[in-house]
Formats: C-alpha cells, structure tokens, sequence
C-alpha cells in the first residue's frame, strides 16, 4: 500500500475500492487453486520433495501376512524392490511428503520457508488411500511419510500418526510403514508412530553441530539426539516387554535409522565417519544414510552450488560397511583418510587402509583368522566364507582362490597360497597405480 | 522278487514328468531308481510337451519301459539338506536337462556324501546356477508382477485385481503363496504363459496358459504410479547402468512405469544443467568501480525481475561513506526518478534520519534489489516483495557495492534488505537494537522498513515509530563512537 500514496492520481476511494477488488481476487483465484489441485499434481510436488530422503529400505522388521485378517500386506524380513528409477535407486515404498509447507528455513532443503518451489498438502485419508491403491496392485511394499512443518511441530506429528493410524485401524494394513518422527513434537506422538510404524527415523541431518547451527537454524542437536534416545530405549523397552509378555504392543520392529546430508558443510569424512559410528553405539541405528547434497533448484546462496562427487557417498558407505561386516572401528576406517580428513576417491577404503597399513599384509589364506581375511582387498564376506569352508576340505593354491574370488589380480599382492608369495609386489611403491581402477571417461557434468 | 530280478540290466528308463515344476514326482522316481542303482546315463526324463529325449529314435518300446521296483530293505536314498534345498529351485528352471542334471548330482551324493560342498565341481555349479536363475526370477515376480483392476459393478468386495505376468522359469505355481499371504483378502489372477493362478479370498484354483491380450489393458491407477515414478526420480543422478542391472529390459514390457524410462533418461541431463544454470550466479567478475556497478545492473537480467519494464536504481552517496544504507527495492516513484528512497517511504526515512542527527548526504544510500518488481493493474504498479531467491541473485551486486565503498556501519531497513546483507532471513523483532558483527570488521544494523510504518495506524503505528526512532538514534551513537 505504501506505493500507493501519493500518487494523486485516483482519488483515495476508488483507489481503497481497486485495492479491495485486486485483493479478494487474488484471493479467491488463489483459493480454487489450492481447491482444483489434483491428486496427481499433489503426488508429483510431494514425491519430488520427498526424494532427497535415501533410504526406501522395506527389510528387517517382524514377519506378517493377510491371513485373518480384513486388510492387506504382509512381509517377510526380505525387502523387495518394486521399481528401479533411472537413478539407480530402488523404488520399495510410495515415498511422500504429507505437505512441503515447512517454517523451519533450512538452507540445504528445497521445501525451506524461503524457497520459492510450488506447494501442496495431502489430507491424512488421501496418503492412505493412495497407498492401499498402490499396494493393491503390487507397486510397493508399503508407505515412507515424512513432512515439512505445518502449523507446529505436534500438529504435524499429529497428522503423520493419523494416517499410519487408517492405514493400520480402518483398512487393517500389514505392510511396511516407516514415518520420520519430528524431533521436536510431543514425546507422546512419537511413541505413537512407533507403535503403528515398522521403522521410525529422526535425520540428524548434518556431520557437525556448528553445520546444523548454520544451516538449520531452527533445528537443535541436542534435541534430534535426545530424540532419537528416546525412540532407543522406547524400542528396548518394547523388546524386553515382548519377551515377558505375548501381548505387549510391538515398538518400531524394524528399528531405527538417519540420515546425514554430505557435502553442503565443511565435514570431512573423518568427521562423518566419527558421526555415524557415534550414532550406531550410542543409538543403536539399524542404519545411517547418506546424502550427498544435490543441487536443488532455488538453492540458498550460503550453500555450495557444486555438488560434491557422488562416489564421496559411495566411499563413505563403504566405510559403513567396513563398520557394520567388516569389523573394522571408526578410527581405523579414519586411518585410511588422508592428511585433509577425506577418503581417497579414485580408491576404495579397504584398499586404502590396507595400503597404508602394508605391514599387516601378505596373509596366509590357509591359515589366517576370518576378521583377518576380512581385511584383504578384494575379499568380501561370500568369499572369505568360501574360503574358509574349501580350506577345511584341501590346501588353497592361488587358483582356487581365484575360483573363490572376484579379481584374483586385485587380491594377489595381500596374500600367500602355498604356491604364491607376492614377495616384493606388497611393497612396491606404485602398488596404489596397479590396483586402481583405470580411469574412465570423466562424465560431462561431475563436480 | 527282488531288484536284481526286477532290473533289467543296460535297460533304458524314461520318466515322464506330469508338470514341468513336479518336484515331488521327480523325487519319488529318481529315489526309486537309484535304489535299483540305474546310472544316470540310463534314464530320460521328459517334461510335458518337451521335445522327446535323446533314445527316442529307437523306437517307443524303450520310453513305455515300466520303472524298476525296489526292494524293500534296499539301502535308502541319501541327500543331505543343502542339495534338497538348491535343487527344489533347480527343479523350476527352463533348463530342459534340469531333471537329467539333479539325478546326476543325487547318484553322485551316494558315493560323495560332501559333494555338495566342493564348490569346483561343475555339476554343482551348474545346479547352484540354476537354483540362483530360479531365485532370482522368483523375487522378480514378486516385485514385477502388476495387477490390473476390474471393478465391479455391485459389490466392491468383488473386485478383480489382474495380473500379466511372463516368468523365465517354471515358477508360478511356486510363488502362489507369497500372493496369498500378502492379498489374502483381494480376489486376484495372475496370467502367464506358463499357467495361472486365481484366488477368491478363499481357495487357489488354476488353469491353463493365457495370452496377453487376456489380462486388461490398462488401470487409471497407473497414471499416479507413472506420476510417482518420474517425481521420485533425482535426475540429478543419472545411473542407468545399475537400474538395467536390477530391472532387465525383458520385463519392461510388463511394467507400466517402463515406458517413462528413455523419456527421463533423455531429460536427466539436460534438466541437471538447468538446476545449476538456474542457482547460479555465472558473473564474470566483480565490477571494481560503481560505475561499472551502475552499468552492470543497468543489463542485469539474471532474475525475473530484470525483465519487468523498470529501470535499475543504483545506489548513491559518498564513494568512502562510513554509513551504508540498504532499503528493499525502488519503488514507482524511486523507478522513474532513477535515485533510491525519494517516494513517500524515502520521505518518511528523510524527516527520522533528520531527528536522529544523520546526515543522509554523507550515507551512501541503496537497494538490496536494483530493479523495482511490481504488478501492473491499470495505470498502477503495483508493488510486490521481492523473493528470496531474487534477492539472493541480487545480493551479488549489493556485495559489489559494499567492497567498493567498505562502510564500517551498515543499516538494513526490512528483512528483504537484511536477507540481502545475510544470505538468510531474518525476524526483525529479534535482530533489531544491537550490531551483528560481519565478516569484514564492519558492523550490521537491522531495523524495520519505513513503509512499514506507513502501513500501520493508530497504536501500533506510534509504537513502532518510536522504536524506529530508537533504532536509528542507537545507529548515530554508535556512528559517533566510531568517529571518535
């Protein structure tokens, strides 16, 4: 309004009257927009900003079926992809938004508060009804809810429990249900999820607390850890419960899992690796996530506008699988970084850390301990355990393990049969150059 | 009799399986034949409506030999628990030797108990091969296999969900229960080349192979789930390599979501290299001069607002100025007068900045968006808040300027500006009275925006005059102090 004093040029009714008319014109125009808004636009806006959630994981909870009941679904402790997108990410789970109306302004997220991206909201029965149309054609094993922040935090809570409420209650569903709790609601509301939910999920979001500070400045560690403290003794409590008594209520079965977003702070990998391994003992998670930072459209300008190098995330699930199979601890995952904190890319970093650790190497596959074979480059768990099982029968030449194995070049110079020393190859100094993988073609839009 | 009496020695044997999936059968036979000990290469075994075996040629006597009795304390048949398991799967491949190759390997396990576990042996990798092709085509349909609805039209509880489906291997019968379990309540067929399947909430019932034109064409439903499909997907990562791995083209056919798959792939590049374009900030480099500045914004087109029909307003003031001054955006009058802050909100900042004792000739005065964005109603324009992002764009320019002059206090007048000097938005209420210190020494001052006053009446509009007021005689404190 301010613009419009002064200008003398419409006397001030029927510049009061022009205002009103504009106003409840916009109004209104905007109004039935909102109302016209279809199922099928609302799905693309909230499946788009939903993708920036890794995790579609339908595996690991109780085993269910149909059978008895009124409803549907069942599951049985094996995930199943139903889809795979172009990214080359399985589509398990009818990934959604419940709206990206969000007040909490996080920079890395494309549904901030400032972010100029369309928005949209479902009703509760809409998610649900969408998701038993879906599962009833065999799409997907079931629902992955998350939400921007509408109104307030319990409110929002409020709205995710109900539809997993009508999923569960009013069409009797034995499918997968994963909601991600919001840190900040009512203790009480994430109890609920957990109670209807298979997994529950509370994103760190970022490595380091000054990131969070800086990128998320409505969001607090202390609160998303404590958070996820609760949901922890929550679920063992309901385990321990379980035990003594057949009927008490199962707890987020599927246990409970984050994510963390690579690339948009400063943290190195020593750092995010730390993190992760911080959050498995203290929390006990089923898993941790990655997401390296995707340039999202209407970025915020305190981000990095490059994406980091998508094998960053790669080499850093490795690292968490070295954790989680491989018996390795978070600090000799971080001996394998370099001098700045970070895994090498163009190497993976069993093979790093076995690089620099050359004085563990050559082993003796015939004789060597299974967390020690664990340790060769080049030697997965499948293959150790075959080796383990051949070498109970006969002594291992290097052909049999090259039976065992996927590379045999890749794995020679770390190990002795009785009819191969690598003598001098384990210390040669370009033994880095001979096991990289040859470079490719660098793709066209890599950071 | 005994079995001796019973086999006729060098005899040729032929088993005809009733179903190509008939575990049970093949069992029950090849347990009675190695108990009269008939070598594997004596025995055919012909599935129904495969092509006849490899004696066939000499004559039809042989394949109606009837099968050998055993005797009834014959030594019985040995298979430990790993062979049941992997060749009750091997039994389901198309592999038309599959049945030759498990007696094979079973008349093999009675001499070699441990055979199982070498895993070098060919005929034990060959039937962990076919075990895993089974497996692996087993968990396929579970994930493939797409139901079509057929409403009816009394009762919803009579729906038919239908499925087309075209396994590798002789699978379907297998996998009857997995559908069971999880639609135990939905009445669904599923149709395939290889036999079907129909439940009714009750029993399973079979027939013989169908056709794909027997299924239904299509579903509406299908349209979310294409919809979904293409949102969900992050062309920001293009991996198409690792989703032919998992989803092989032979089932594409059967996939509604399949026929999106070139169409995204094609798009994925391109609408990468347009986020990026988008976000981007792609000036060359920094004008060193407000000049340069005063020309640069002058073709500025790098927001939606650089394409309004508007002229740039460049800031003005002292090129060494120790106050910075920084407003929204020009308004109208601020547009045609080419210069910031001479329409009414500009008057209002002129009689404050007056009673505060601020010189406002000796402050360089400007914007933290250079264009004025407005809706044309009529003859109005009407003015309307920049967005973030534009702001953001803008915020390159505005830093431009601050490098140049390098005031040491700067005073953001509305979160627009405030944004523009922060990257990031600020509440007004909370950051207003006391410096923010920036990252150049200099200190940032953030109060509201005189139009804002202008808004308010009555109470609020005093109120919040005086702590305008109070905010600006704070700022000339602080001015003194730093002169001194």
């Amino acid at each position: 309004m301010a613009h419009l004093r002064g200008t003398g040029e419409l006397v001030p009714t029927e510049i009061i009257f022009f205002a009103m008319a504009v106003a409840t014109a916009v109004k209104r125009t905007y109004k039935e927009h909102m109302g016209q808004i279809s199922t099928i636009e609302k799905l693309a806006i909230l499946a788009d900003a939903a993708k920036y959630d890794a995790s579609c994981a339908s595996s690991g909870t109780a085993k269910r079926n149909s059978k008895g009941g009124k409803g549907i679904g069942s599951t049985e402790g094996m995930g199943i992809c139903h889809a795979y997108a172009p990214d080359g990410r399985c589509i398990s789970l009818l990934k959604v938004l419940l709206t990206n109306h969000c007040v909490f302004d996080c920079h890395y997220c494309v549904n901030r508060k400032s972010s100029n991206v369309r928005r949209a909201r479902f009703s509760p029965q809409e998610v649900a009804d969408l998701t038993i149309a879906f599962y009833r054609r065999n799409y997907i094993e079931g629902l992955f809810l998350s939400s921007g922040i509408i109104k307030s935090s319990n409110f929002t809570m409020e709205q995710m429990v109900e539809v997993a409420r009508i999923l569960r209650d009013e069409y009797d569903f034995r499918g997968y249900i994963h909601l991600k709790t919001i840190p900040e609601a009512d203790p009480e509301l994430v109890y609920q999820a957990g109670l209807y939910a298979d997994r529950v999920s509370i994103n760190v979001e970022l490595p380091t607390d000054s990131g969070l500070t800086r990128l998320a400045p409505d969001k607090s560690a202390r609160q998303i850890e404590g958070a996820m403290a609760k949901t922890k003794s929550d679920i063992v409590e309901a385990k321990d419960a379980k035990k003594r008594f057949r009927h008490a209520p199962k707890f987020a079965p599927g246990g409970q899992s984050t994510q963390m977003i690579v690339g948009a702070d400063g943290a190195n990998d020593a750092d995010i690796v730390g993190k992760a391994s911080r959050l498995y003992d203290g929390f006990r998670l089923r898993r941790v996530y990655y997401s390296a930072f995707s340039p999202i459209s209407d970025a915020s300008a305190v981000l990095p506008l490059k994406r980091p190098p998508l094998i960053r995330e790669h080499r850093l699930y490795q690292s968490d699988w070295l954790m989680r199979f491989y018996g390795y601890t978070s600090s000799e995952v971080m001996q394998a970084t370099g001098d700045d904190g970070m895994l090498p890319l163009d190497i993976d970093p069993k093979l790093a850390w076995a690089l620099k650790f050359r004085d563990t190497f050559p082993l003796d596959v015939n004789r060597a301990p299974r967390e020690q074979l664990l340790r060769v480059p080049g030697l997965g768990v499948t293959a150790v355990n075959r080796i383990i099982a051949a070498r109970r029968h006969h002594t291992l030449r290097l052909d049999d393990v090259a039976r065992l194995t996927q590379s045999i070049a890749k794995v020679r110079p770390f190990i002795c049969t009785t009819d191969w020393r690598p003598s001098l190859l384990t210390d040669r100094a370009d033994l880095r150059r001979l096991l990289a993988p040859k470079q490719e073609q660098l793709e066209l839009f890599a950071a | 009799m005994t079995a001796m009496q019973n086999v006729k020695l060098g005899a040729y044997y032929s088993v005809h399986l009733p179903e190509p999936d008939d575990f049970d059968f093949w069992r029950d036979r090849a347990r009675q034949l190695i108990q009269c000990d008939v070598p594997p290469d004596r025995v055919s075994w012909i599935e129904p409506g495969g092509t006849s075996d490899l004696f066939a040629q000499d004559g039809p006597s042989r394949s109606k030999q009837r099968l050998p009795v055993p005797d009834v304390d014959a030594r019985p048949v040995r298979a430990n628990r790993r062979f049941l398991s992997v060749a009750k799967n091997a039994a389901l491949h198309s592999d038309a030797e599959r049945f030759a190759l498990l007696y094979r390997l079973l008349w093999r396990l009675q001499a070699n108990p441990k055979l199982m576990e070498d895993k070098s042996d060919l005929d034990v990798r060959r039937v962990e091969e076919l075990d895993k092709n089974v497996r692996r085509d087993s968990h396929k349909m579970h994930a493939f296999v797409r139901f079509r609805l057929v409403e009816s039209d009394e009762d919803e509880a009579q729906d038919h969900y239908i499925a087309w489906f075209e396994p590798e291997h002789h699978i379907v019968r297998a996998n009857a229960g997995f559908f069971i379990r999880r639609f135990a309540n939905m009445k669904w067929s599923i149709l395939t080349p290889k036999g079907c399947l129909h439940w009714d909430t009750k029993a399973l019932s079979e027939s013989p192979p169908a056709e794909r034109s027997d299924a239904p064409s299509g579903d509406p439903t299908e349209d979310l789930w294409r919809k979904y499909y293409a949102s969900t997907f992050n062309p920001a990562r293009l991996k198409v390599g690792a989703m032919v791995k998992e989803m092989p083209k032979k089932y594409w056919a059967n996939l509604p979501e399949a026929s999106l798959i070139p169409e995204l792939v094609a798009g994925a590049q391109k609408r990468e290299s347009q986020m990026v374009s988008d976000g981007a900030r792609d000036f060359e480099e920094r004008p060193d001069t407000l000049a340069a500045i005063a020309t640069g914004i002058h073709h500025c087109r790098k927001c939606p607002i650089g394409q309004l029909d508007n002229h740039a307003v460049m800031g003005e003031g002292p090129h060494d100025a120790t106050l910075m001054i920084v407003g929204e955006q020009p308004g109208d009058q601020e547009d045609q007068a080419g210069r910031p802050f001479v329409g009414p909100a500009g008057q209002l900042l002129d009689r404050h900045l007056e009673a505060a004792g601020i010189d406002r000739t000796a402050a360089y005065v400007t914007n933290a968006v250079k264009h004025f964005k407005f809706v044309q109603r009529g003859k109005l324009r009407l003015h309307q808040s920049p967005t973030a992002k534009e702001i953001d764009t803008c915020r390159w320019w505005l830093e431009s300027e601050r490098a140049i002059v390098q005031p040491k206090l700067i005073l953001a007048l509305g979160a627009s500006a405030a944004r523009g000097m922060l990257g990031k938005t600020v509440s007004i209420s909370k950051a207003r009275g006391a410096p923010l210190p920036l990252e150049d020494g200099s200190e940032l001052w953030i109060t509201a925006h005189p139009s804002y006053l202008l808004r308010l009446d009555g109470d609020a509009a005093v109120q919040q005059a005086r702590l305008f007021a109070a905010d600006l005689a704070a700022v000339k404190k602080r001015l003194e102090e730093l002169a001194a």
